[in-house]
């Protein structure tokens, strides 16, 4: 019934299966835990942008942070090409990984050190993971990296220090100084939400150009949809921890399954669709999740909760073509429906 | 003293703002002029630095130095409140026109429950009963849609959008004819966001107060407010009916500011934002601020400062429209 084009996908690059983290709150004998990440299966291709959308709060930057190895799961598991993280264990190996995926950060003004000229991190991360290189090899390159990222004459931003720079400026030496690890990923945290309305689109095209022309892959992390739209091939929305719903980014928006990316959606300010503005907007926040129990974790929101959700956790179903959602009532449009539960391997983690 | 029919609620001519720095005054509020109606929905947008929020504080009367009004009025029904003194203004602050603060976590008193704090600003405004103060109290809760059980939390124990709410809630205490927001909104979430939006919008029909809505992102307040004023490098560069200026923007600004966020709806077009940043207003360029970004530059606006020009309702400072 449906054909989508799907593009055809590289090689998978991090996959995560049943990933968990949980924080202890309060002293060290607590026994209360904030489920910051349940149980989450996420994959990223070669050549692939991936957008993590959610509210703060719903473990999208804890998502980043364990792909990065600077949290430790909880439970579950993390592969880089096919090699679990929990085995990359030297020094050396982890220093290659973080090269092969490094990740580039929200705030442009506390990520560089503001007593170095842009030159030292490029140079130092070059040091680091590009062992091949000469002196001169190096500074040829790292003019390179910052003709790549749009900083041109390079020569004269090597030489300058953070605070002659401009925020988007600075956003794109995070942006060079991920590149001169070669890297596969590059997990960006929000990299645009504290730039300018009138540089922000920059940036993204930046991202954009860099998957087109090093084929690099991106997790783009951001609470603002439609930038995600604009950039990523797929979405994956997030809610309290968990993986709401995910698919191609065209066909989510179009076809939302899950009431929270529908009211997500509803909620995006469009300066073009006509005016209505509804007499009230209450809705309720969501949910900080400590020791949750079973049960859907949007229920109290949802306006289509049924008897099931508040007993069974929702696992994400196959409703249209590579498109799925964790929802009781959502209807598939699959002509006949997949086998849809995912194994149930985690139960024993709650 | 008495306010006409016809008079707008305020009205700023020639605001300039300087902030006094060791290299010389730096102008961040350059020659603003602005009307605010009777319960009008004014949205403020621009980019960080381009001193829309300093603009805001002016009108408030709450800079502190380095910052000060060089030049200019600002009338508040008659009143004029550059000349004010401080005892005079607290007569008028609260009453007459009250402040929200971008970010509630730092305005509101992290050791004092909601209800401490809206009790002091009683205290301190007008004489109630204790009684009275509670009722009002829960009263002003209910409004802005918070269980009035929260009067006893703290700051940190509201979310977000409950801390802003509350905020709001005490803006509107004694009933003033002006509220001015300083982006309420942008550390909520887009849900929380809308949701605060339309509250607003709804207080502000059922109470009649004129709203100064200051906010970066455009499209925010594209359908709240009632008329949009475009600033840039501490000039305002464009002003007009909402719906008119997002349907036919007129100045190169504002024409890239829309092109700059991208849509969820419709067909997805490559956007080119805005090339270059804003100036640093210690040195702003000669002519026309906007000038070394403008895709339509001429030669007069590197030299010549443009003055306002009338297009339909709207008013553009742009060579462009000098015609």
């Amino acid at each position: 019934m449906l054909e989508l084009p799907v593009r055809p996908q590289g090689a998978e690059l991090i996959r995560t299966v049943g990933l968990t983290r949980h924080f202890r709150l309060g002293g060290f004998l607590s026994r209360r835990f904030l489920h910051a990440v349940d149980d989450i299966d996420l994959s990223i291709h070669e050549d692939e942008i991936v957008a993590l959308v959610g509210e703060s709060g719903s473990g999208k930057s804890t998502i980043a942070r364990l792909i990065a190895m600077v949290y430790k799961p909880t439970a579950g598991e993390i592969y880089h090409r096919g090699r679990p993280l929990a085995t990359v264990r030297s020094r050396r190996e982890v220093l290659e990984y973080r090269g092969h995926v490094p990740m580039v950060f929200q705030d442009p003004y506390g990520s560089l050190s503001p007593v170095y000229r842009v030159s030292h991190g490029i140079m130092r991360a070059l040091k680091l993971h590009r062992a091949d290189l000469s002196r001169r090899g190096r500074e040829e390159e790292a003019q390179r990296l910052l003709e790549a990222v749009g900083l041109v004459p390079a020569v004269d931003f090597l030489g300058k220090y953070p605070y002659q720079l401009s925020g988007g400026q600075r956003q794109r030496i995070g942006f060079a100084q991920a590149l001169a690890c070669r890297p596969e990923l590059i997990l960006a945290d929000e990299p645009v939400s504290m730039l300018d309305v009138s540089v922000r689109i920059g940036v993204l095209n930046l991202m954009a150009s860099l998957r087109r022309r090093e084929r690099i892959s991106f997790l783009y992390i951001t609470h603002d949809i439609a930038s995600a739209r604009y950039v990523a091939d797929r979405l994956v929305v997030m809610y309290a921890g968990q993986v709401a719903e995910s698919g191609p980014v065209e066909d989510v928006l179009a076809h939302p399954k899950h009431p929270y990316t529908q009211l997500l959606l509803s909620a995006v300010p469009d300066p073009r669709a006509p005016v209505s503005l509804p007499a009230t907007g209450e809705v309720q926040e969501p949910p900080r999740v400590i020791d949750p129990g079973e049960g859907c974790r949007f229920r109290a929101r949802c306006p289509y909760a049924i008897d099931e959700c508040s007993r069974v956790t929702p696992r994400l179903r196959l409703l249209r073509p590579a498109h799925d959602a964790a929802c009781h009532v959502a209807t598939s449009d699959l002509v006949a429906p997949a086998p849809t539960e995912r194994t149930d391997k985690d139960a024993s983690l709650r | 003293m008495i306010a006409t029919a016809t008079r707008p609620l305020l009205e700023v001519k020639d605001l300039c703002v300087d902030y006094l720095t060791d290299r010389g005054a730096v102008r961040a509020v350059d020659h603003v002029s602005l009307e605010v109606r009777k319960g009008e929905f004014l949205g403020i947008v621009g980019e960080s630095g381009c001193g829309k929020s300093t603009l805001l504080f002016a009108i408030a009367r709450l800079l502190t130095p380095p910052a000060e009004i060089a030049s200019g009025d600002i009338w508040f029904e008659g009143n004029d409140l550059v000349s004010m003194t401080e005892s005079e203004l607290r007569h008028f602050r609260w009453k007459q026109y009250s402040v929200v603060m971008q970010s509630a976590m730092n305005a509101l008193n992290p050791v004092m429950s909601i209800g401490e704090q809206l009790r002091d600003a009683f205290d301190a405004h007008q004489r109630l009963t204790g009684r009275q103060v509670e009722k009002r109290s829960e009263e002003l809760m209910r409004i802005v849609g918070i269980d009035p059980v929260h009067l006893r939390s703290y700051p940190h124990q509201l979310s977000g959008g409950m801390r802003q709410r509350a905020m709001i809630a005490m803006a509107l205490a004694f009933t003033p004819e002006l509220v001015i927001m300083d982006e309420p909104t942008s550390a909520l979430d887009v849900v929380a966001q809308r949701s605060l939006m339309l509250k607003i919008k709804q207080l502000q029909r059922e109470f009649g107060f004129a709203t100064i809505f200051v906010t970066h992102d455009m499209s925010l307040v594209s359908h709240f407010s009632d008329r949009l004023a475009v600033m840039y490098a501490g000039q305002v560069v464009e002003v007009g009916e909402t719906r008119q200026v997002f349907a036919d923007p007129k100045h190169p600004y504002t024409v890239g500011l829309m092109r700059s966020f991208p849509s969820i709806t419709g067909a997805l077009q490559p956007l080119s934002g805005i090339p270059g940043s804003p100036p640093d207003l210690a040195r702003p360029p000669a002519g026309c601020r906007f000038h070394p970004r403008c895709p339509h530059v001429m030669p007069r606006c590197k030299v010549e400062e443009p003055d306002f020009y009338a297009r339909e309702a709207d008013l553009v400072r742009c060579f462009l429209f000098d015609a």
